[in-house]
């Protein structure tokens, strides 16, 4: 604080180093992004930093800047800008009627993101064939607090009827897991955990600007450089990869691609591709993280065969070393104890967990109760393309249904245990027997 | 923060100049950037320096990466139109979009009329590239709707298939498609679609809004190809202009089938005349008539088109100034298509060829859509009887080389 208020009264005084609304007139080069996190030159911008700080939130409305292009929208009545949503199916569409629109836009967060940003994709996508998609997006952290008229609701109705006042539990102790480590290796050919984590004080994919998503790219390489052991590893950048490093990605399956779903592109987080994006993995090939693809960091622990307690276990280690490094770089990860890490999809919060197996079911699978048995065992299915693909070969993407109101430890303990469930009945159904003493209750 | 603060003031040189002067520069600074701000709109939030924000246009070729320096951004970053739109937003599709393969395309929009004046350091070079160096500083667009000036106009069908003139009309004080509101989309949709209403004769047709059309009223749309789709170029969906589809957007024809507007696509209003044949002559006729006769019904309303004398009609996108007008034919030339010339004919008549499908498609068999190349600095009747005289030397150059004579390059056109 201290810093900024000198650097302030220093430069009103030295009026030959800023031009009129207060900018540095040092000759600027693109290089310099790299110091960006340090400069603070203009008036503007050091009152912005200034008042980022949650405890002086309230002073934004009254200062000349935010999102103008709301207040232009206020000239016309809710009714006309309402959405029509009538032909709409999905979670958005269902909570945001007429009134709460009209009490709603004539909000912004701190960094100017609107209701209108909110519920763009979901206005712009009237909905998924085979599944209930969310319908907005959160910009920033403040979002969820600005906007939770809207977000609760659509919270609740997502993740199973979590309160306004239920609070989240974080676990990240491989130790309390029990079991894991013996899943048959007939069955389960691969094991995977993944999550997301955003850094506090800089906007979300849907509305960072080039500046921010770049600081977040440094940020998280220098933190990264840091780890060591058999988490030591490389970062590949989307835009410098050479032909030779970008087919290796492919071919270990890691490389992601600009996202093509309307969803994503709808809101945003699609702008500026492929600047400041990346992939980052270990020398071992287990430990990945995707840099401001849908999140800020995703952080995905991953290995061949059925060991899921190793998975876990790296998972865990991978992501308290990275919470640390980036603490002592003065950056926290966004969490609070009602939503957990804070990402930027709501069906990703809590704890934006989804840990899974591809394992052979084909006799499982074709089981009259086999969607029945996932649901009690609070699992989902996909193909292994991933979300919006179809099994192949009897082969199964088998994953944990729930994000936010149960930890780390409780939603892997659920996969590992479930699988385990599956896998007897596949043996049994393999031999012509009955699974219906083994089917569960529901969880 | 109130002990630092504090402690500056307590310290025993200072203490009177610097809260005096502290507190006084802080209510100018602040003053002196609420002008700004009134004057240009908003001021951007900004956290970060321009050298930061500047996109990385390495592996860009569109003009607006050519003409986007790093001091043209530092200069232009924080301005805002009075309705907020900023540079960032104008300069998105082309930062998102590095380049397409055959055609150098503009990659910047405009958000509204506003967006031509606040951002001229950078729109002013792009318009002078993209339309073979007219300078909107120092030149003035000449507008001429007077279809009876046109001559010939009249093609040997055995060659032209079908005849079409289109152009754009933006709606003044409301938005343009990449940054409209819902409810701007929609006053432009109830604007135009009650001036269309009071068309008669010929011109009398109907609306179809895409939002409650009918299947069987879709299928006849399809059939008729007058049907426009959503969006999936990505030079135009990183716009924003396909925000809120379909709302507001509909679809307007004559009864006759030969008028059409297409409302809140590309730009507010796109205004076209065809017909089967090569009538050109007549095409242009109706087209002049049931544009004056719109201008006509807005203005009763108290609306206006956006039109200056600098850049003449305005649209969203840079390349469809001026005019905004593309006149042109189906043909088919199944011999001079095959001719190694025929890249420079068109080139020198001031023509371009494009796909039966029209933009970025492929000509089917030899039948391609010939128009006119420029937008800016012509005025509509010189635009269509350059169309009409280039046809009419293709179509010469067809009956030459069936006959087995040889073609000329014809001299290029020179323009002001």
């Amino acid at each position: 604080m201290k810093t900024i208020y000198s650097r302030y009264v220093w430069r009103v005084f030295s009026s030959k180093r800023v031009d009129k609304i207060g900018f540095s007139t040092k000759p600027s080069r693109c290089a310099d992004y790299f110091k960006a996190e340090r400069v603070r030159t203009s008036f503007c911008c050091n009152w912005h930093y200034f008042l980022s700080h949650p405890r002086r939130v309230q002073l934004a409305s009254t200062m000349p800047f935010g999102n103008s292009h709301n207040q232009l929208k206020m000239k016309y009545s809710a009714e006309a800008e309402y959405p029509d949503l009538s032909k709409h199916n999905n979670h958005m569409a269902k909570v945001l009627t007429q009134a709460m629109y009209e009490r709603l836009r004539g909000k912004q967060t701190p960094s100017g993101f609107t209701l209108d940003d909110v519920i763009q994709t979901g206005v712009d996508n009237p909905g998924h064939p085979f599944i209930m998609t969310v319908g907005c997006v959160a910009g920033d952290e403040e979002t969820y607090e600005v906007f939770k008229e809207l977000l609760d609701p659509v919270i609740e109705d997502r993740h199973g009827g979590y309160k306004p006042t239920d609070k989240h539990k974080t676990d990240l102790n491989p130790g309390n897991l029990k079991g894991g480590d013996d899943l048959d290796p007939n069955y389960v050919l691969s094991s995977r955990v993944r999550t997301g984590r955003s850094v506090r004080g800089f906007s979300l994919p849907p509305h960072c600007s080039r500046g921010e998503r770049r600081a977040i790219e440094k940020l998280s390489v220098e933190a990264l450089g840091a780890l060591s052991g058999d988490l030591k590893g490389k970062y590949y950048a989307l835009k410098n990869m050479t032909e030779a490093e970008q087919q290796q990605l492919i071919d270990d399956h890691f490389l992601f691609d600009k996202p093509v779903s309307p969803l994503l592109l709808a809101s945003g987080m699609a702008r500026d591709w492929p600047d400041a994006r990346g992939i980052w993995h270990n020398d071992n090939k287990t430990f990945l993280v995707w840099v401001n693809e849908e999140d800020h960091l995703r952080v995905i622990s991953m290995q061949k065969g059925g060991n899921m307690k190793e998975v876990f276990t790296r998972f865990c280690t991978g992501l308290t070393k990275i919470e640390e490094l980036f603490k002592n770089k003065g950056h926290a990860f966004m969490w609070n104890e009602h939503l957990g890490y804070v990402l930027t999809c709501p069906s990703n919060l809590g704890t934006g967990l989804r840990g899974g197996v591809h394992v052979k079911l084909p006799n499982m699978s074709k089981h009259s109760k086999f969607e029945e048995i996932l649901k009690r065992l609070r699992l989902q299915k996909r193909g292994t393309g991933g979300v919006d693909t179809a099994a192949v070969g009897g082969v199964f993407d088998i994953s944990n249904a729930d994000r936010l109101g149960f930890s780390e430890v409780a939603l892997v303990q659920m996969v590992v245990d479930g699988v385990k469930l599956l896998i007897e009945m596949e043996k049994r159904l393999e031999k012509g027997q009955s699974i219906d003493d083994l089917i569960p209750a529901q969880k | 923060m109130a002990s630092s603060f504090a402690r500056i003031l307590s310290s025993k040189r200072n203490v009177g100049i610097l809260s005096l002067v502290g507190a006084g520069s802080l209510t100018v600074g602040f003053l002196l950037n609420r002008e700004q701000h009134v004057s240009a709109g908003a001021q951007v939030r900004r956290v970060y320096p321009p050298s930061a924000e500047y996109p990385d246009l390495r592996k860009h070729n569109n003009c607006m990466a050519s003409h986007l320096t790093p001091a043209v951004y530092a200069k232009l970053c924080d301005k805002a139109t009075p309705n907020g739109y900023t540079l960032d937003q104008a300069i998105q599709t082309g930062v998102d979009n590095p380049g397409h393969p055959f055609i150098k395309t503009v990659g910047m929009v405009a958000g509204d009329e506003e967006t031509y004046e606040v951002f001229a350091d950078l729109f002013d070079p792009v318009i002078m590239e993209r339309h073979n160096g007219y300078d909107p500083r120092k030149m003035k667009h000449p507008t001429d709707l007077d279809a009876s000036k046109i001559r010939s106009g009249l093609f040997d069908e055995k060659y032209v298939l079908s005849s079409r003139v289109r152009t754009g009309r933006s709606i003044r004080g409301l938005s343009l498609p990449p940054a409209c509101t819902r409810a701007e989309r929609r006053e432009v949709e109830r604007v135009v679609i009650n001036a269309l209403g009071g068309l008669q004769g010929d011109l009398a047709g109907k609306y179809y809004s895409l939002t409650q059309m009918t299947e069987e009223e879709q299928q006849q749309l399809i059939d008729d190809h007058f049907l426009f789709d959503k969006p999936v170029s990505p030079l135009l969906t990183c716009a924003g202009m396909a925000r809120d589809w379909p709302d507001a957007r509909g679809i307007w024809h004559n009864n006759e089938k030969t008028f059409l507007v297409w409302v809140n696509e590309e730009d507010h209003t796109r205004v076209i005349s065809m017909e089967k044949g090569g009538n050109m002559k007549r095409v242009f006729e109706r087209f002049c008539r049931g544009l004056q006769e719109v201008e006509r019904l807005i203005q009763e309303k108290g609306w206006e088109f956006m039109w200056n004398e600098r850049l003449g009609y305005v649209l969203t996108c840079p390349s469809n100034l001026g005019t905004g007008l593309r006149a042109g034919v189906h043909i088919t030339l199944p011999r001079l298509s095959k001719d190694p010339r025929f890249p420079k004919i068109l080139d020198n008549l001031r023509l371009q060829k494009r796909g039966t499908g029209g933009v970025d498609t492929a000509a089917v068999g030899s039948t391609f859509d010939i128009s006119n190349l420029d937008r800016l600095g012509q005025s509509e009747v010189q635009l269509v009887q350059t169309v009409i005289d280039g046809v009419n030397y293709l179509i010469e150059c067809e009956k030459r080389l069936e006959k087995g004579q040889d073609i000329k390059i014809p001299a290029a056109i020179k323009h002001n």
